[in-house]
Parts: C-alpha cells; sequence; structure tokens
C-alpha cells in the first residue's frame, strides 16, 4: 500500500518529496562563551538519507541540528535545503517545511492527539477536511487506534507519546525532519521497536532525515551515515556505517565506535549476505538462525553451539546453507560484506 | 422610648424610625425572619447587587491591568521587580487606611472604591499569571517554535493556555478578596452589603441585618468561587486527563 502524502499530491509542497541539505563551512559561537560550540563543519546529505550526527557531549550535534531550521542563528557558513539557502527564508516559514521531534518531544499538554498533530497544517491554513484526513492517516501510519485521536497526551504511554511525535512532525509532508535523541527517554526494549519502526516508516516516506544521538549504536543502525563530531565541534569522520567501522580515520573515532567495532560490523549484514556453505544435510541443529539473521548473532549462534556448523534456514523454512567459524572469521578481512 | 431613640439616631439609622412591627425584632431575636423578608426587596437584595457590580468592576479592570502587566514582564525579566515591588506595597495598605486615603481626592464614590478595589487584585493575578506563563514546559516551548510558530501564535495558541489554571487560580482569589473587601468600600461608596452591614453595626441591640448582609457576602464569596471553578473545568478539560 503506498503511502499517499496528500501534501504532494496537491502540489503544496515545493519539494516533490525529499530535499538534498548541504551544510557548507558552519560555524557557531555563543555570544560569551570563548570557545565555539561548531568549527566549519561541511557535510551533504542526500535527499532521502538519513544522516546520524553523533558525539560526546559537548561536540555540537545538538547545535548543528538545530542550526538547520535557524532555532540558533549562524554565526558563518551556509545552510542549503533542496539548493536554496535557508538564510533567505523566514525562519517561521521554513520551519513550517522542516519535520521537528526533540528528545522530551514536547506534546502540547493542552491539546488532543489529533490537534497534536494537526499543529503544522493548521499554520499553514489546511482546510478542516484535508486536515482531518491527514490525521487519520498518520495515527495509522504510526499503527495506532484511530481512538487515540481524542486523547490527551497525559493519557499517552511513552512509546505513544514518541510516535504521536513523529507524526506531528510528519504532518505537513515536510521534505526534511530533524529528530533530536527522539528515543533518548525511552527503556531498552521499546526504544529498539521504535528504531525498527522508524526505519520501516523511513522506507516508506523516504525522508532526509538529521537525527542526533550520542549513542554509537544507535548512530549504526538508523544511519545511511554517520557524521561523528569530537569536542569543541569539530567533524572528525563523515562516512557510511560501514566505512566508519571498518576504516576509522583516527583514534578518536575508533574509540568512540569502540573495541568491538569488528562485531558492530557484522551487525550491519544479515546472512543473506553471505555466501553460506552448502547444506551437507548432515547436522540440521535448528538453532533459529535464518536468512535474515545477522552475522553478528549468527555469530553468537556459532559460539554458543561450541564453534560447530549452524544450519541457516530460507524463508520457506528449508536448510538454505550452512554457517561455520571460519566462514565467519574471513568475512571481515576480505571485503565480503557489502555497504 | 423608641422614639427618643429613634431621634437620637435618626441621621445614622433610617430604618430605626420606624416602630417594629415585627414580633421578633422587638424580642430583638438574633434572627429574626420577617425582617429579612420585609426589607428583602428594599434593602437586601439591591444591596446585593450593588456589590456583585461593584466586584464585576474590580475584577475586570484588575484581570485586563494585571495580565497586561504580566505579559510584559513574562517577555522583558526586568519589569518583574518593579511591578511586583509597587502592587505588593497596594496589597498590604490597610484597606480602611486606603479608603481614607482615597477619598479627599477622588471623592465618596464608586470610582474611589473601585481604585481602591483593583489595587488589591493587581499582585495576586499579576503574580498567578506570570507564573503560570512562566511554567510552561520549555520543551512545549521549543517544539511550539520548531514548528513554525512565531512570538505571538505560540503565546495564543500555546502559553497562554496552559497558563490558564494558574490565571483562574488568580481570578478566584481575586474575585473572593475583593467580595469581602467591597463591604468596607460602603464607608466611601454608598452601596453594596457593606451598606446593611454598618447599619447593623451602628445598632448596638439588633443583629439580624449583620448576620444577613454578612451571610450574603459570604455566599456570593463562596458562589462566584464555585462558579469560577466550574468556567475553569471548562476552559481546561485536559488539565484533569490522566492516564487512563
Amino acid at each position: 500500500m503506498p503511502i499517499d502524502n496528500s501534501a504532494q499530491q496537491e502540489g503544496q509542497s515545493t519539494y516533490r518529496q525529499a530535499a538534498a541539505l548541504e551544510l557548507r563551512d558552519v560555524s557557531k559561537r555563543y555570544t560569551g562563551q570563548k570557545e565555539p560550540a561548531l568549527v566549519d563543519l561541511s557535510l551533504s546529505v542526500g535527499a532521502g538519507e538519513v544522516c546520524v550526527l553523533v558525539g560526546p557531549s559537548g561536540s555540537g550535534k545538538t547545535t548543528a541540528m538545530r542550526l538547520i531550521n535557524r532555532m540558533i542563528p549562524l554565526s558563518a557558513g551556509d545552510i542549503l535545503l533542496g539548493g536554496r539557502s535557508v538564510l533567505e527564508r523566514e525562519p517561521t516559514e521554513l520551519r513550517r517545511e522542516i519535520g521537528y521531534v526533540i528528545q522530551q518531544i514536547g506534546l502540547f499538554p493542552h491539546l488532543s492527539v489529533a490537534d497534536n498533530i494537526a499543529t503544522v497544517p493548521r499554520l499553514l491554513g489546511w482546510d478542516k477536511a484535508r486536515i482531518a484526513a491527514r490525521v487519520e492517516e498518520l495515527i495509522e501510519l504510526m499503527g495506532l487506534d484511530p481512538e487515540i485521536g481524542k486523547r490527551y497526551p497525559a493519557q499517552l504511554s511513552g512509546g505513544q507519546r514518541q510516535r504521536i511525535g513523529v507524526a506531528r512532525a510528519l504532518a505537513a509532508d515536510p521534505p526534511l525532519m530533524l529528530m533530536d535523541e527522539p528515543f533518548g527517554a525511552i527503556d531498552p526494549i521499546n526504544r529498539a521497536r521504535l528504531q525498527d519502526e522508524f526505519l520501516r516508516l523511513q522506507e516508506r516516506v523516504r525522508k532526509t532525515v538529521v537525527f542526533v544521538t550520542h549513542d554509537i549504536d544507535e548512530a549504526i543502525k538508523m544511519g545511511d551515515r554517520i557524521a561523528i563530531l569530537r569536542q569543541g565541534g569539530r567533524l572528525a569522520q563523515y562516512d557510511t556505517p560501514a566505512e566508519i567501522l571498518t576504516n576509522p580515520t583516527d583514534d578518536f573515532v575508533a574509540e568512540f565506535v569502540g573495541a568491538d567495532r569488528a562485531l558492530k560490523r557484522l551487525g550491519l549484514s544479515t546472512l543473506a549476505d553471505v555466501r553460506l556453505a552448502p547444506p551437507n544435510g548432515a547436522t540440521a541443529t535448528d538453532g533459529g538462525v535464518t536468512l535474515d539473521t545477522t552475522v553478528r548473532d549468527a555469530l553468537s549462534k556459532v559460539l554458543a553451539a561450541g564453534g560447530s556448523p549452524v544450519t541457516v534456514l530460507d524463508h520457506a523454512g528449508r536448510p538454505a546453507g550452512v554457517v561455520t567459524l571460519e566462514l565467519l572469521g574471513g568475512l571481515l578481512g576480505n571485503g565480503a560484506l557489502p555497504r | 422610648m423608641t422614639v427618643l431613640l429613634a431621634a437620637a439616631h435618626a441621621p445614622v439609622i433610617p430604618n430605626f424610625g420606624n416602630p417594629s412591627s415585627f414580633a421578633c425584632e422587638r424580642a430583638n431575636r438574633l434572627f429574626c425572619s420577617d425582617w429579612v423578608s420585609h426589607n428583602w426587596s428594599t434593602v437586601l437584595w439591591p444591596a446585593l447587587r450593588q456589590h456583585l457590580v461593584l466586584t464585576l468592576i474590580a475584577v475586570s479592570l484588575g484581570f485586563v491591568i494585571s495580565t497586561t502587566l504580566a505579559l510584559i514582564a513574562y517577555r522583558r525579566r526586568w519589569f518583574e521587580r518593579p511591578v511586583l515591588i509597587v502592587t505588593s506595597i497596594l496589597y498590604t495598605i490597610p484597606s480602611l487606611a486606603l479608603f481614607e486615603l482615597l477619598a479627599p481626592s477622588l471623592g465618596l464614590n464608586r470610582t474611589t472604591a473601585e481604585v481602591a478595589l483593583v489595587s488589591y487584585t493587581l499582585l495576586i493575578m499579576f503574580r498567578n499569571t506570570l507564573t503560570g506563563l512562566r511554567e510552561v514546559p520549555d520543551e512545549v516551548r521549543d517544539a511550539a517554535a520548531g514548528m513554525g510558530m512565531g512570538p505571538l501564535q505560540s503565546l495564543l495558541r500555546v502559553e497562554l493556555p496552559l497558563a490558564l489554571p494558574a490565571i483562574t487560580a488568580g481570578v478566584r482569589i481575586a474575585t473572593v478578596t475583593v467580595i469581602s473587601l467591597a463591604t468596607v468600600a460602603a464607608l466611601i461608596d454608598n452601596e453594596g452589603l457593606g451598606v446593611p452591614i454598618l447599619t447593623a453595626i451602628s445598632n448596638e441591640v439588633f443583629k439580624t441585618e449583620l448576620i444577613v448582609a454578612g451571610g450574603m457576602a459570604v455566599g456570593l464569596a463562596l458562589a462566584a468561587d464555585g462558579l469560577l471553578v466550574l468556567v475553569q473545568r471548562w476552559l481546561t478539560p485536559w488539565a484533569r486527563a490522566r492516564s487512563a
């Protein structure tokens, strides 16, 4: 089922869908502070890509994000959204075109869920019927019961609030989404679920996303590209997750991604990406390993099996091959893994 | 006997001239229902209406002034201190003294009474409104701005609605305060429930008038407060919404 974004259908948005984002030598120095918060940050994010800004506190990642929708003024440099400088835009008008999700979510406690979602469409002056249809569509897109529209934020669980926050940001079908630690306040189990949900959602809506987090694992999971920032607001590396895990530019990045970066690298691929040993039919030890299992989890299963080969099942439940310790060991060195 | 007393007190206690026609008044019961029903339409009911008008004007004017001041102080922090100083001084002046202070320049009329009454509402409503606005969570303000609301839109659609519980709490306290103080205002402005109360105070014997008029002031305060609670509930249905 295709997701029809009503804004696109009616040609309201200046953008057909997602817009490319480019930061050019962006710097920020807060008045009264000696050290700059951000120094000469340049990066470009392709339309429909998820760019994760990650780094320790004080690395300027949130500052960088808030410069994009002009929540804080730029000190130097330029930011282009869809090829057009954000500095030329009226800030309020610009912000209505950029989805905004923050860690504390900031739902309006005095408005129902439906009215919260309708915030930006109302600011844009959509008519009632169109707003109602869009709200319904988004609640469904988030996998929530339509009845939830009548509730107030105080009546929702943390996870529901987070989903409504995302729905509200998506309401006017923005070409760019800014997300500042959107899952930071959620417990680990629900966080993983929300991350998966967001990735599935992103496959359908294909927004350009700037995602801020301090959690490298989240960055690896969510990002098409990751910008690692170091203290003092300097860019350490901007690359795909696989590249950052395989070839960190320096000690800071290597330390930041962690000593287990080889394992994390394995976590990026599933067994479907791996050339398996042929199934010899003999030992079908069913450890629940399928083609959808990540290579990292497969390694864990093999180790749990005492190092002996584990059979991999295909989508029909038939043996697709066998994964062995030797096979997994060779994967990292020879560049056999994609991405 | 009655005639003599009446002559002595005639200018102060107008009603006293009539030899009482009620047994309970002659017997000086604490509560004389015949007296109440006889004086309801001529004394008590008009006094109640006047009292209500006095209160409505004072609270409305006070609300407009204090809300304006609070909105300015919300945007310009330095403005808060001078307003607090002035309104606190106004609030602490004993009401009797304030009425006496204002009377020579403004005269013995309703304007004088209202000036005094309004000055007592300012501190309460100013502080409540400002606190209510400041207590709007930062992330809510941030979300409003981040989604493209201008400062005025954010104020009208988000900040003021969220401050409503605090604002109405201020209006409630101010209203009850004014209803009570307006009885004293009868000293300079000859209207309201203060008039029968003062009459009764001057009459050292018969206390029904004092009890009834005083009771009506209390009743009015309770009714006004209850009404404002209903208004608040109607305006802020979200405030009672908790996890189901």
